[in-house]
């Protein structure tokens, strides 16, 4: 199998320009015709699914949650980039784009990226025309602040709520179409399969999750823009309903799942304080434009930070890269973290937790001006931890965050199953092996609002498709499969709760695929995850009826699913004899232990065939070249 | 600590509910009481019994899932706080908590600690939004705001749409909601030229949902998460008596609400199926 990007030629200025007027369009009166299903309402999802609607498709929207205005989007806390340059610090496109090619350690395609790069800028407008009440000067115009892994100012920002602000933007613009009757919203809705016929995409099947009514929705394409997949770890910061089922049901159908082991360690989160713990807390990284990172400089120091002098304090992010100090990427802070922590330097009960100090900043800016910076973050963290950030230093240790991996998509955002578009986290495409920060809602938004709505007309437009029928035996047989794992599940009737399943996984996946990992860790891992996933499936308990809201039966489909990506995502790892971003491999690393690429043999994406339930995948290499940004080892001393 | 949880147990609309209570031994005080629920959920499992039902997602308090009454207080005791961060040290050892899902008639019961929220969306859907396309958009700095506009917008945006407003009003009002909105979007200049007839539509849909009427109680920023100010109901009443009078050539029709899940009733009363 040959993978076609379908990047288009020309400068990298041009190509989107170029794709945009070589995209096939469909007649006005034309569209009202053609059907379309998106599955998930966040930030991609919504806001394709509004904009779609709003061009006079006939849409049909489905999330799990009770409302689309849940979807974990909501939670992002610190910003969102835009090369507007309105501080005019030296920003634009061009230096986006390179931020954000350099900050995914080079794993990225180029063309896609720049596009990126270029709708920042939109992105931006929209959501102030929509009125997400954004930052502002005094004299009425928007403000920026600074973020990890860049120079200038770029991030645009609603308090410690941006998320929530730009998905209420999308969700509301969704409820008008929903209102003109181009959207039906379908939420409790759950998708368990993808209706492939012909080669294209056709359809899902979807669980109502309040009375288990097993459906069939057909349409002319389907759009995923379903999340990550860090749930796989059990412990992470994302959403507890977040799961890799839409995906990974559409992997089983023949959509390739490329990097799979690219997974976001992110440095601020609050540390694990007991085996009961449900998922992990993050707090903004834009705590770290204001906050110094540090430990004791001597193992084992057990006194209260107050009482440990200057002289004695290790601000090892600020010694070891002077030039970006605390504002290092994601990866080499959370890396930073666990070295300091496995010295035996770490803080806290647990010896797994690094100070993040806000006694500097208060002296120079005020209380004041911190308290409106970061106040609400500041809340949350005391409502949790019981201590008060205001006078003891904050504790804080990396956690999984988010997943650049994801199904492989062309130019086009589409999949290796023709007419299956995939948006947001739930590709792989823009990130690279390394998101910066602030770079996730741009991404949501972007493919969106303004790429995958032009991309689908132009598969519309220039292919045949004719009307199928829900009897078509095909699909019977996928909806009686559906059926039978439902029933399967309940069945077993074994002696283990499916939470203790999934914290068993998670662990394993944690210290072997998490922040460092070995070749013979990942081959041990390996062997653990299939042994479990077949204890599983003798031993499962699941209580309850499939006929109503069974929120056991939903955690146990979800979690079958992550037993398969957990394996996926090992091999993936020990495949890539290489280290990269956030895929850190202890055998290849610099004098100084900072990840070693090799360009030579791992400049491309590695992309996964399913080819059935436990035999080895088949791997499909898509090369990256870099015209533009010249691979180099990354700096940021 | 060790505590005693009574929760309101119903497996559906139609049939009957009662409280049941369980002993929970091993619960800890850094623990949230989601979490509580959830220790007390594997020991259900284990024994065969139904876990308890209840919603909750991001547990980091913004996606506004969660959400019951501990001891008759919607979201518990401590103020500015979802149930999903509220520790278990906030309560005695040995202490019982009565835990009941939001009570309205707007938001039918599904499952146990379960409600229906759908009516919060079609007052949205009514008119809560800033008619703008995707690619309509003048430049982000085209249109000035106040810092002081923005940051009171903010503070009515911040809404998390839980439904503590309603389950704590004796009326069952949702006008810290609505208002919440109709302030949000119409103190932004953006937001000017819809003022006077989102707030008529989005008024009639909350009276069409069956939401009492508001009689300046404040309960509802009182248990508000997000202490979303009582101002808001003033803004709201304001907007909505000013667009009675200057947007009455507009017919409003609200959405016929529904609250059928199964997909062949939806489609069956949806006004748009």
């Amino acid at each position: 199998m040959e993978l076609n990007a379908r990047i288009p030629s020309g400068p990298i200025q041009e190509k989107w320009d170029k794709a945009r007027f070589e995209l096939k369009l469909v007649n006005p009166a034309n569209k009202r015709r053609h059907s379309l299903i998106v599955v998930g309402s966040g930030l991609a999802g919504a806001s394709a699914a509004a904009t779609l609607g709003e061009l006079g498709y006939h849409v049909k929207c489905f999330c799990f949650q009770d409302s689309p205005r849940r979807a974990h989007s909501i939670a992002a806390q610190g910003g969102i980039n835009a090369a507007k340059n309105y501080q005019n610090d030296g920003d634009s496109v061009y230096r986006l784009f390179y931020d954000t090619v350099k900050g995914g350690d080079f794993r990225a395609r180029e063309a896609n990226v720049y596009r990126l790069a270029q709708i920042s800028v939109q992105i931006i407008d929209q959501c102030v025309a929509q009125g997400v009440p954004f930052a502002r000067e005094y004299g009425g115009t928007l403000t920026n602040r600074s973020f990890g892994g860049a120079q200038v100012s770029r991030t645009f920002y609603a308090r410690g709520q941006t998320g929530q602000q730009l998905l209420l933007g999308a969700y509301q613009a969704l409820e008008r179409q929903v209102q003109a009757g181009t959207v039906d919203m379908y939420p409790r809705t759950e998708m368990l399969d993808l209706i492939v016929i012909d080669g294209k995409a056709r359809g899902i099947i979807t669980r109502n999750l309040v009375t288990g009514e097993i459906a069939t929705h057909l349409a002319d394409a389907v759009i995923l823009g379903t999340g990550g997949y860090g749930n796989v770890f059990f412990l992470s910061t994302n959403a507890k309903g977040s799961n890799v089922t839409a995906c990974w049901r559409a992997h089983k159908r023949g959509a390739l799942f490329a990097n799979p082991c690219f997974t976001q360690i992110h440095p601020t989160c609050i540390p694990v304080s007991g085996d009961y713990q449900s998922k992990l807390t993050l707090m903004s990284e834009s705590l770290r434009n204001d906050g110094r990172i540090w430990v004791p400089l001597t193992k084992g120091d057990k006194r209260s930070p107050d009482q440990i002098p200057e002289a004695e304090r290790d601000y090892y992010l600020e010694r070891r890269y002077p030039s970006f100090g605390n504002l290092v990427p994601r990866d080499v802070a959370s890396r930073n973290a666990k070295y300091v922590c496995d010295e035996g330097r770490g803080v806290g009960e647990t010896g797994l937790g690094v100070y993040l100090d806000f006694t500097d900043s208060i002296k120079r800016l005020g209380r004041k001006t911190v308290e409106e910076r970061y106040g609400n973050l500041f809340d949350m963290y005391q409502r949790i931890t019981d201590e008060d950030p205001y006078r003891v230093p904050m504790r804080i240790y990396p956690a999984i965050h988010y997943t650049m991996g994801g199904l492989w998509v062309d130019y086009h955002l589409m999949s290796t199953i023709p007419g299956l578009f995939v948006i947001g986290e739930a590709n792989f495409s823009d990130h690279g092996a390394n998101r910066l920060g602030a770079s996730a809602l741009m991404q949501g938004l972007s493919d969106g609002y303004f790429v995958v709505p032009y991309t689908v007309g132009d598969y519309l437009a220039t292919n045949k498709l004719p009307k199928i029928s829900s009897d078509d035996p095909e699909i019977r047989n996928a909806v009686a499969c559906v059926q039978q794992t439902i029933q399967k599940m309940l069945a077993i009737n074994g002696r283990r709760t499916v939470d203790s399943f999934h914290r068993q996984l998670g662990k394993i996946v944690w210290d072997y695929c998490g922040m460092s990992r070995t070749g013979s860790g990942l081959e041990n891992a390996i062997g653990q995850i299939r042994a479990l996933r077949d204890e599983f499936w003798q031993d499962v308990k699941v209580v309850g009826s499939a006929q109503d809201l069974n929120q056991s039966l939903e955690k146990a489909q979800r979690v079958a699913d992550f037993f398969e990506l957990a394996e996926l995502m090992c091999i993936d790892a020990r495949e890539r004899n290489e280290s990269a971003g956030g895929h850190f491999r202890e055998e290849y690393q610099t004098e100084e232990g900072e990840a070693q690429r090799d360009d030579e043999n791992y400049s491309y994406v590695a992309a996964w065939a399913y080819r059935g339930y436990g035999n080895y995948p088949g791997l499909v290499k898509e090369p990256l070249e870099f015209e533009y940004v010249h691979p180099s080892q990354r700096s940021y001393k | 600590m060790r505590v005693t949880l009574k929760v309101w147990r119903q497996s559906g609309r139609k049939s009957g509910g009662k409280f049941v209570s369980y002993p929970v031994e091993n619960a800890n005080p850094d623990m949230s009481i989601l979490e509580c629920l959830d220790v007390l959920n594997e020991q259900l499992i284990e024994r065969g019994e139904e876990p308890i039902a209840f919603e909750h997602d991001c547990r980091e308090g913004i996606c506004g899932s969660c959400g019951f009454m501990i001891n008759g207080v919607a979201h518990g005791p401590l103020p500015a706080t979802t149930v999903c961060q509220l520790t278990m040290r906030h309560f005695k050892d040995g202490e019982t908590l009565t835990l009941e899902p939001w009570r309205a008639y707007a938001f039918p019961l599904i499952k146990d600690l379960v409600v229906d929220r759908r009516a919060f969306d079609r007052i949205i859907a009514s008119g809560g939004y800033i008619s703008v396309s995707t690619g309509s958009a003048p430049d982000g700095n085209a249109i000035p705001v106040a810092k002081e506009a923005a940051d009171r917008s903010m503070d009515a945006a911040a809404c998390i749409g839980c439904g503590a407003c309603v389950a704590a009003c004796p009326n069952a009002s949702a006008a810290l909601y609505t208002g919440a909105k109709i302030a949000h979007l119409g103190i932004l200049p953006q937001g000017k030229p819809e003022r006077d007839l989102r707030a008529v539509r989005m008024v009639t849909q909350m009276n069409a949902e069956g939401f009492g009427g508001c009689t300046n109680i404040g309960e509802c920023t009182g248990v508000c998460p997000k202490e979303i100010p009582l101002e808001v109901i003033a803004t709201m009443n304001r907007d909505y008596i000013r667009g009675s009078w200057r947007a009455r050539d507009n017919v409003v029709t609200p959405i016929r609400p529904f609250t059928e899940w199964s997909t062949g009733s939806k489609l069956q009363n949806d006004p748009n199926g």
